[in-house]
């Protein structure tokens, strides 16, 4: 026991199918004692139905697209035509007098020591117009007099890296550089020409000496290409700027830090801003901060006093709202003819565009048990959009490389690729991940590369995801339970898709004896306590054992007020199934709303929030922490090749995953299932296209942006460990990136098990599988 | 997108009057209807939208023709030609017993273009006719060739879709999947022009090079329509196939397609040969060369694959074009087995 009246308790540890131990933490007196094992629990780890769901396929559920307000306007926004180029002058005259205008906003700054304001993409926004329709506000766009000086341009990540290409930046210490990963500035690491770098670090022990060591050694250049996010919602928001405060709806993955940035850029008191984001149709990445467009639209609300519109066009939408940095890597790995491995060199080029952070590479530094490593991250800036964070940014572009890596190091060494793994890998959770998978998967069946008789070539091959689990402090709700029986949960945090509300649901009627579908959700509403955000994989890790706790503490609440009544203890009581009862003797027993009834007040409430993960944390920084343990994840694909169309089919997926206590099978393996499809999708078809002469995107629209379809779809399968840890109230931590990460590599490596040849660049399309053939096929003599 | 009319026609000849064909309407040189005069042909309006949410069309009148019953229904003539009004749509001609136990090429075409829903829209007629995918014709951004600018962007640009035969002065390739299959089956266009006159003409001389005019597809005029495709009768000894590539399963277009009709004795020698190719060149291409080296002879997997590289003869790829070729052979040559009723054994030259 400590100062704090902390306790010691013991909770279940390891992986369920193995068989469980115990492991004893010490947790704080307002925490909830540990629950058992899956096996033991009603509504945890039950594959409950998504609670939003018939609401969604019935159109009921309401999207910030769909929201209407009295008197609302619509904003359109003027955006650069040119990749880059000066304004000398903007001039919003006629268009502020352009009939049903209300407002007209310029969104470019000219830097105090320059003499021109500057555009450095295609799509930049200029200006916007709130007017009475959108027709209106897209007409007085055209009335907007830009006076552009072009400038010379570079969109093409390799050309960027020229010493004669023209520069993005003259310097990063004026500028405001966009950062497309981690919070942070752009300046402290050097500038040349478009590179910034390097970044170091993940780098330790001495490389010249690891490769001296290696008796094997593989090198190659792995290039990936930009992803759009493709939400099907578009960004949008309608502001409503009123004497009381803010009031927003957004369609956003945070709603507690749009709001927090509304208070601060604002200025207003961080209790008169609310963001509201209901339903909201996809996000990814690219929906968690309030950005220019935001601002925007806040600012003719200001200026109107009325409620403002603004929602992307797709093509809009697809050139400006984000997306994921393409990657150039070099990788050089070096092992002993055992296996293990003796230095792993990375120099990873990432383009982001015009912003900064692309970190294409940690993943490299991190997975594997390696003494000697350098890892040199650079970003090359190119008159393109700036890029976010995309389900598992860095590490999805490091893994199509480094899981090809290690697979050519596997064949070099003449060993199965799962038998390196065992052997270089230091994460238990993936070798039981593999161990499984394999024997589901018929990994025996495997035959050497290229094997299969011509032209239809079958390939099985597999990859592996890494990804900090990690939480969210500043994530909070309450409990309310109403004199009638009802119950509520309530929190800031927003459902994106990600079922986050179904399993809060299971939580607190797991707690409390009840079913899911009596807990009532009041969720995606800064009004109440703020929850945390939907990226990073850590929405449930953060926000389910508050839930959890609020829960017990209400439950802790009633059983007071029922003791008295019974003349019992507190802790003598137990609820089940709709009963409170006397846990030596069932048969005294109330009803959930008889007990409710006798509370001396019309409600009660309880607050909690995050407490740190029982064990501690690896690292924390502001609002974030990572924990100890890391997600893992190991994918396994089949594919088909036909060798005279290049056409890749992907037959089967086997994914084997782990995200802590699974507390709803069904959404962990649709979440699963969904970052698979994306990965298909990037292996093979998605791909932003920019001009190399005139900077625009020539795909901006779901035709030629091609997006994997149903009828593309292989056979999925999901396998889900239950990896206890013992780290808080539910033990759950989050699947959606790791779901992402290997799916391409996998693809990879399975393409080269088909036709015996590596596809260094994604996506894999027909075109460049047929190249790639070609030039084997003049190798050979 | 900008405002505009909606009007239904009731007769022929109220079309034939003063519409104006989408290519047309498009250019931005004379001769071309005064800006926002044009009145354009509506059929399913699947093309039309896309062009008209880009602004690149932007037509004061759409005229519905879907109520014109000249222009509708699937009849087999007493001549035994079949005649398929151009209002069909995509999904009847991949659901008709008689084109699919006839001319399977067709229904083939037409129920792997696009995805379920565009097929129930999209009609036979607009198919042909729908104007090309080229990105840079699509983008209002850039100013092409083909809609009267001065500047291909094609060829130095990003022209991986585009043409790798006929491909001088611009790359389009024709976005028609059934217009393969029709030159296979030496389909015939009827055309109604003003005053109600009706003249055929073989689709093979529908459409135009870029050669020969940049800026349109086809020669229909303005004016014109678009009637029906007349397929002249086909012996139940003659067997087509279809083949088509594209990157997704669905909702796309092919990389490249190959449509074959094929007559053969009893002996194996083929006695008629008809190849086309689609998403290759700017328009419908005859690959004549594969044509002449199937005739007349008893085919083998060896003999069949020589023919289909011949059919890709003069072609002139482009610097990111090239993987068409390996691509288009390898469809002539399984498509030509398949109607031929061959196996695969030994594949391609390798
Ligand atoms: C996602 C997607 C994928 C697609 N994939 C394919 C594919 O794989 N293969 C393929 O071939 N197509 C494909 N298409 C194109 C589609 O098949 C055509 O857009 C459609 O067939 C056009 O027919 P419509 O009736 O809608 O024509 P509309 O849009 O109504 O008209 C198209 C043009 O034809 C003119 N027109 C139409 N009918 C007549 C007539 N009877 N007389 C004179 N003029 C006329 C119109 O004025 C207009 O210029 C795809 C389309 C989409 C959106």
């Amino acid at each position: 026991m400590n100062d704090r009246d902390g306790r010691h308790t013991k909770f279940p540890h390891g992986l369920a199918h193995l068989g469980l131990d115990e492991v004893e933490r010490e947790i704080a007196p307002d925490e909830p004692p540990p629950w058992g094992p899956n096996a033991e629990l009603t509504q945890i780890g039950k594959s409950v139905p998504r609670w939003d769901a018939a609401a969604k396929v019935t159109g009921k559920a309401r999207y910030t697209v769909d929201v209407e307000l009295e008197g609302m306007l619509h904003a359109a926004v003027l955006r650069s035509p040119w990749p880059h180029a000066e304004v000398l002058d903007l001039d919003l005259g006629a268009a502020a007098t352009a009939p049903g205008v209300r407002a007209v906003l310029a969104l470019l700054d000219r830097p105090a020591d320059k003499e021109a304001a500057e555009l450095r993409y295609v799509g930049q926004p200029i200006a916007a117009v709130a007017a009475d329709s959108l027709a209106l506000a897209e007409e007085a766009l055209r009335l907007i007099r830009v006076e552009y000086v072009p400038q010379a341009f570079v969109v093409d990540l390799e050309e960027a890296m020229g010493t004669h290409a023209p520069a993005v930046y003259a310097s990063l210490a004026h500028e405001e550089i966009p950062s497309a990963g981690l919070p942070g500035r752009a300046s402290g690491i050097p500038l040349r020409g478009n590179v910034r770098g390097a970044d170091t670090q993940g780098s330790r022990g001495n490389i010249r000496e690891g490769f001296a060591a290696a008796e094997v050694i593989v090198d190659r250049t792995y290039r990936t290409q930009v992803q759009t996010h493709s939400c099907m919602e578009p960004h949008a928001i309608v502001a409503s700027w009123h004497e009381d405060g803010l009031e927003v709806w957004m369609s956003t993955q945070f709603t507690a830090g749009v709001r927090a940035q509304l208070a601060h850029e604002f200025q207003l008191p961080l209790a008169r801003v609310s963001v509201r984001a209901q339903a909201v149709g996809g996000a990814f990445g690219s929906k968690s901060q309030l950005r220019l467009y935001g601002r925007a639209a806040v600012t003719l609300s200001r200026m109107t006093g009325k409620p403002v519109r603004l929602v992307h066009r797709r093509d809009e939408e697809q050139m400006d709202t984000g997306n994921r940095p393409s990657s150039k890597q070099n990788l050089r790995i070096g092992a002993r003819r055992d296996g293990s491995l003796t230095a792993i060199s990375l120099h990873a080029y990432g383009s982001a565009g015009i912003a900064f952070g692309a970190w294409a590479g940690n993943i490299a530094s991190a997975m594997y048990s390696c003494p000697n490593v350098e890892s040199l991250q650079y970003d090359v800036f190119t008159h393109a959009s700036p890029g976010c964070p995309m389900r598992g940014p860095g590490n999805t572009q490091g893994a199509f490389a480094l899981e090809q890596a290690v697979d050519e190091l596997a064949e070099n060494l003449a060993m199965d690729p799962l038998i390196l793994r065992d052997r270089i890998d230091p994460s238990v959770v993936r070798r039981e991940e593999r161990r499984l998978g394999a024997a589901r998967f018929g990994w025996s069946r495997r035959h050497l590369p290229g094997a299969d008789a011509y032209p239809v070539k079958r390939g099985m091959g597999m990859a592996q995801s890494l990804w900090p689990a990690n939480v969210q402090l500043n994530a909070a709700c309450e409990l309310q339970l109403w004199r009638d029986g009802r119950v509520e949960i309530l929190s800031s945090v927003q459902d994106i898709g990600t079922g986050v509300g179904t399993v809060l649901r299971q939580v607190v009627a797991e707690e409390l004896g009840l079913e899911p579908q009596q807990i009532q959700l009041r969720i995606g509403d800064t009004e109440f306590p703020s929850g945390p955000p939907s990226y990073g994989s850590r929405t449930t890790a953060s926000i389910t054992p508050p839930a959890r706790s609020a829960a017990w503490q209400i439950k802790q609440a009633l059983f007071r007020s029922l003791a008295d009544r019974w003349q019992v203890e507190p802790e003598a009581l137990a609820a089940h199934n709709g009963w409170i009862y006397l846990a030596q003797d069932h048969e005294r027993r109330i009803s959930w709303p008889d007990a409710a009834a006798t509370l001396r007040t019309d409600r009660i409430s309880a607050f909690a929030s995050r407490s740190d993960d029982y064990a501690g944390f690896r690292s924390r920084s502001g609002d974030a922490a990572i924990a100890l343990n890391d997600l893992g994840g190991v994918q396994f694909a089949e594919v088909e090749v036909d060798t005279e169309t290049g056409v890749i089919r992907v037959v089967r997926v086997l994914a084997v995953h782990d995200c802590g206590r699974p507390l709803n099978p069904l959404q962990i393996e649709s979440q699963i299932q969904g970052g698979i499809l994306m990965g298909i999708s990037y292996a093979l078809l998605e791909e932003r296209i920019l001009d190399r002469h005139t900077g625009w995107m020539l795909n901006p629209n779901f035709v030629d942006y091609k997006l994997l379809g149903a009828a593309d779809t292989p056979q999925l399968e999901v396998i889900l460990l239950e990896n206890y840890q013992g780290l808080s109230a539910t033990d759950a931590y989050g699947v959606a990136e790791p779901a992402n990460i290997a799916t391409a590599a996998a693809v990879a490596n399975a393409v080269y098990n088909a036709i015996g040849m590596r596809m260094e660049t994604l996506p894999m399309t027909p075109a460049k599988v047929l190249d790639v053939l070609a030039q084997s096929s003049r190798r050979r003599p | 997108m900008e405002p505009f009319a909606w009007r239904p026609a009731r007769t022929v000849a109220e079309v034939a009057e003063a519409t104006h064909t989408a290519a047309a309407a498009m250019l931005t040189l004379q001769p071309r209807p005064s800006e926002g005069e044009a009145v354009v042909v509506k059929a399913g309006g699947v093309d039309l939208l896309d062009l008209m949410k880009e602004g690149l069309l932007l037509p004061r009148t759409l005229l519905d023709i879907s109520l014109l019953e000249e222009l509708k229904g699937i009849s087999a003539l007493e001549d035994g030609t079949l005649r398929i009004g151009a209002l069909t749509t995509l999904g009847e001609i991949a659901a008709s017993p008689l084109i699919r136990r006839r001319y399977a090429a067709l229904a083939e075409a037409a129920g792997s273009a696009a995805s379920p829903q565009i097929r129930n829209r999209a009609t036979l007629g607009g198919n042909l006719l729908q104007r090309p995918r080229c990105w840079y014709l699509r983008s209002s951004a850039h100013h092409c060739l083909r809609k009267g600018g001065g500047h291909c962007f094609a060829f130095s640009g990003d022209h991986r879709y585009h043409a790798v035969l006929a491909n001088h002065g611009c790359a389009i390739v024709h976005p028609s999947s059934l217009a393969t299959p029709l030159l296979a089956f030496r389909a015939e266009l009827e055309i109604l022009s003003s005053g109600g006159r009706s003249h055929r003409l073989p689709l093979e001389d529908f459409f135009v090079l870029p050669e020969a005019d940049l800026h349109r597809e086809n020669i229909l005029k303005s004016g014109e329509l678009l009637a029906a495709v007349h397929l002249p009768p086909q012996a139940s000894s003659r067997h087509s196939s279809y083949l088509e590539v594209s990157e997704r399963a669905a909702f796309d277009w092919p990389l490249a397609a190959a449509a074959v009709n094929l007559q053969m004795d009893t002996e194996g020698r083929c006695q008629y040969a008809r190849v086309a190719l689609g998403a290759v060149a700017p328009i419908p291409w005859r690959a004549v060369q594969t044509e002449v080296l199937l005739e007349g002879e008893i085919l083998d997997a060896g003999r069949v694959a020589s023919a289909a590289k011949a059919g890709l003869q003069g072609a002139t790829p482009l610097p990111h074009n090239t993987y068409k070729l390996p691509l288009a052979v390898a469809l002539i040559r399984r498509a030509v087995l398949a109607a031929a009723q061959l196996a695969d054994e030994e594949g391609g030259a390798h």
